[in-house]
């Protein structure tokens, strides 16, 4: 069954268009991240689908309900939805439980241990009821608003950025008890960011949006190993991105004959993780043949679960990027031979 | 156009302010607003055309002009530099050294507030009658308008980062030229504003001017009115008391320069490290103790003695003194509403679509607001006698200057209220199932009502104590405590006046009280 169901939707402020025909079908009680860039309509398919913003043409429904359409456009607080900032924005004048509980009835208000529950859920204790927004840190605060929005037991939770504005330690802890609270309480959500990492981890499905329009729909898998065209595969993490030649199923390029999971022909661009490059130590002399790449060592960045090399081939002084995972670490000047492991992706250079 | 426009120029976390100048009522209400403070100035200066240059000329350079044009400058240029003086010297002490009862002297500085000027000036001449003249103005009004500086000034002291002292002094700077250099460029916008408000207080100061035998132009302007009103000879003395204004306005314009106090960079702000007084603390605990005891203890206490004698000569008129203090409460609630509706237009306009038009506005109102209540009373007058005869010596007519001349205090303290609930508070309860009244009801109103409250006492203790423009435009038979209080004392009756003179002062405490609140937390 399907959750949201979005179809030919087009937006935009005043004249200025933001989206146009955007499709999209979200599973229920699955998670969807919209992955953009800045100020890349993100938002603006957010807030059409929360009531905030009239769209320009398409459908947006809800588990068979209709909230926009040609006909129908119904007020935001009409919509069986759930809204979360980046910033939180809970009510500075309630404390915590005035927050959680805004979206209640009066007889839901006063049934107690409601505001427990709901604070349990989100992971936080029980004893911030009582505490004023101010007092709360980011994190504490984006989980309260997370509360908030889950209260109304919402059909889908619509989450703009939501973790944007944390460091990273408190990022991660949130973005788990966030993916906790959402599995529990069994909402669809959709979640927008511009951080690929975010998207990839906590997302059950990914979509694309670029250029006023979602250029790739599919599992997180699907579009790191197989995006559309090489401008998204940078876009999805680290690639390796070389000119070759395609004879079927082989390519030719730098790092010598590679296989294609697409048979391809002609003049392409060749696409590959640097986690698909394998360093060995470079063979003597009398032993470096033909087939044979070199590679010297230039740049190292040491991540700890892992290490990024930048190498740059003997050949033709190109540089590429291999993913190293454990010790030994090379030192920058170390030469050593590349092996590339698994298919590459060919798109034709135009 | 499409190809060529990125996206939507919003990227997260950026506020949102909407493209356009507003929807077309909010404008068109701002722009009334506007017009209606504005107007004034322009039918105050149109009655003085007629006479042309050789008119004006006639009026201008007479002796009796030199005289209080030489006197009010002379006020002013005295007065300002004094009370400059006074408000930063206790600012610093204050909040930037060690002081014994800190939070008390806190409170005591800013009490002088709480006595309208033209009592304290009451109480001073009631007691001592050589305290009069300019020396006698110079007094009076340096001890009750030294807050307006002192304000400003010990707020930003308080919120100054001591960061940016220790750099200085890093950078090999000794105290005092980290004063010099870091703190007093700091305290230049603050210190600005507040001279400016006591220079416009002056230019404006009837009351005071009178009861001390001084002659200003406000009060020749008033007098004029008295013996019988003419259009050109008053709108002459007005348009030049408006020319005074202007020119203060444009000087301290600049004075303050373009310096914008940003604070970069985004550590936490340090603690100021108070100086130790030392040896000097009982000296400037006396002098401190000087200036609230001559500032608000003498005149409260010469008022009380007064009143103290009407009551054991049983002078009291008990149901006049209520009846004037409820018609000074209506009449303070009326304007305070009244100002309160006429300047939520404008503020919304800045606070959500903030464009070229409406901080043309704003400014607009700021500069009529600095017209001396004597100008708008006559604009109003006149406009009232000539072709409005029907609101002439009603009380819309009263409250309509009192809406002219309060509007930028409602303005400043709605805005607050605005900006603590952007649009997406609003979404928020929208977005949790609230309608447009639930969302009103619930989420704005709650959180705008505090600054809207502030903003009515503020316009509302301001009404309660103002006299110029009430003695010119209150219908007759319509007493406000500030009135009767001048009526009596006008006839140098000191008993008769003392009961008024101290509800004025029960009145005008809670300003005090809340000014320092705010203060507290700006902290």
């Amino acid at each position: 069954m399907s959750s949201i169901m979005i179809s030919g939707l087009s937006a935009g402020y005043g004249r200025v268009p933001v989206l146009e025909e955007v499709d999209l079908t979200v599973a229920a009680g699955t998670t969807t991240a919209v992955l953009g860039a800045s100020g890349g309509g993100k938002t603006t398919l957010l807030r059409a689908i929360a009531g905030f913003l009239r769209p320009a043409a398409g459908r947006i429904v809800i588990n068979d309900r209709v909230l926009s359409d040609d006909t129908t456009f119904l007020a935001p607080h009409r919509r069986p939805l759930g809204y979360v900032r980046q910033d939180g924005t809970l009510f500075p004048h309630l404390d915590v439980a005035g927050n959680i509980t805004f979206g209640l009835s009066r007889a839901e208000r006063r049934r107690p241990g409601v505001v427990g529950e709901l604070l349990e859920l989100v992971g936080l204790a029980p004893d911030l009821a009582r505490r004023n927004p101010a007092q709360l840190s980011g994190g504490q605060q984006q989980r309260v608003a997370l509360a908030r929005a889950l209260a109304r037991r919402p059909e889908v939770v619509l989450l703009d950025e939501p973790f944007s504005s944390l460091d990273a330690a408190l990022r991660a802890e949130t973005r788990r008890a966030t993916a906790t609270a959402l599995a529990e309480s069994g909402a669809t959500a959709l979640l927008v960011t511009h951080d690929q990492a975010e998207a990839l981890s906590c997302a059950d499905q990914i979509a694309i949006l670029r250029d006023k329009q979602l250029v790739q729909v599919g599992t997180p898998a699907e579009v790191y190993g197989d995006p559309t065209d090489p401008d998204l595969a940078r876009f999805l993490g680290e690639a390796v991105v070389l000119p070759g030649q395609a004879y079927g199923g082989v390519a030719r390029c730098a790092l010598g004959a590679v296989r294609l999971a697409q048979p391809a022909d002609g003049q392409v661009v060749v696409v590959l993780r640097p986690e698909q490059i394998r360093l060995s130590p470079e063979p003597d002399d009398a032993e470096t043949g033909p087939t044979t790449i070199a590679g010297v060592v230039r740049d190292v960045a040491f991540y700890g679960h892992d290490t990024m090399l930048e190498l740059e081939l003997v050949s033709t002084a190109e540089r590429v990027l291999a993913r190293l995972a454990g010790a030994p670490i090379p030192a920058v000047g170390t030469r050593a031979s590349l092996h590339v492991d698994g298919t590459a992706k060919a798109f034709p250079s135009g | 156009m499409t190809s060529t426009v990125r996206a939507s120029p919003v990227g997260p976390g950026v506020r949102r302010v909407r493209a356009g100048s507003g929807p077309l009522p909010v404008v068109l209400a701002a722009a009334v607003v506007a017009a209606v403070t504005v107007a004034p100035l322009i039918i105050v200066v149109a009655q003085a055309l007629p006479l042309g240059w050789s008119g004006a000329g006639a009026y201008l350079f007479r002796p009796r002009m030199a005289e209080l044009l030489g006197n009010t400058v002379a006020l002013v240029i005295l007065t300002v530099p004094l009370t400059i003086l006074i408000g930063v010297g206790a600012a610093w002490l204050v909040e930037r050294c060690v002081l014994p009862g800190v939070g008390v002297w806190r409170i005591l500085l800013l009490a002088p507030l709480a006595v309208p000027a033209f009592v304290a000036s009451y109480a001073w001449s009631s007691a001592w009658p050589s305290v009069s003249g300019l020396w006698g103005a110079v007094f009076v009004t340096t001890l009750a308008y030294y807050p307006f500086v002192y304000l400003p000034v010990a707020a930003l002291l308080r919120t100054l980062d001591q960061g940016d002292v220790d750099s200085a002094r890093a950078l090999g700077e000794t105290a005092a030229g980290a004063a010099l250099r870091v703190v007093l460029p700091h305290l230049r916008p603050a210190l600005c504003g507040g001279a400016l408000l006591v220079a416009l207080h002056l230019l404006a100061e009837f009351g005071v001017m009178q009861m001390l035998r001084f002659s200003t132009l406000t009060t020749a302007i008033v007098q004029q009115y008295a013996i019988g009103f003419s259009d050109a000879a008053g709108s002459m003395l007005a348009t030049v008391l408006i020319a005074l204004c202007l020119l203060v306005l444009v000087i301290e314009v600049f004075a303050r320069g373009r310096t914008r106090i940003a604070r970069v960079g985004r550590g936490t702000r340090e603690q100021p490290v108070r100086a130790s007084l030392g040896r000097w603390t009982a000296p400037v605990l006396a002098v401190l103790t000087a200036l609230v005891g001559l500032g608000v203890i003498v005149p409260v206490a010469v008022v009380l003695r007064w009143l103290l004698r009407a009551a054991l000569a049983d002078a009291i008129d008990g149901p006049r003194l209520l009846a004037t203090t409820g018609t000074t409460l209506l009449l303070a609630c009326l304007a305070g509403v009244a100002v309160l509706a006429a300047a939520l237009p404008g503020a919304w306009l800045l606070d959500r679509r903030r464009s070229a038009f409406s901080v043309a506005l704003e400014r607009l109102t700021f500069v009529a607001s600095a017209l001396p209540g004597v100008v708008v009373g006559l604009a109003l007058v006149t406009v009232a006698v000539h072709w409005a005869r029907p609101i002439y010596q009603t009380v819309g007519l009263v409250v309509l200057a009192y809406l002219i001349l309060f509007v930028p205090r409602a303005v400043v303290t709605w805005r607050a209220g605005l900006a603590a609930v952007p649009p997406e508070l609003a979404e928020a309860g929208r977005s949790l199932g609230a309608g447009g009244v639930g969302t009103f009801t619930r989420v704005v109103l709650p959180i705008v009502a505090p600054s809207a409250l502030t903003g009515f006492v503020l316009v509302f203790l301001a009404t309660a104590t103002e006299l110029t423009a009430t003695l010119l435009l209150a219908p007759t038979g319509t007493e406000t405590l500030a009135t009767a209080f001048w009526a009596a004392s006008d006839e140098l009756d000191y008993v008769a006046s003392a009961p008024y003179a101290a509800v004025l002062i029960l009145l005008s405490a809670p300003l005090t009280l809340l000014l320092h609140r705010r203060m507290a937390a700006v902290a």
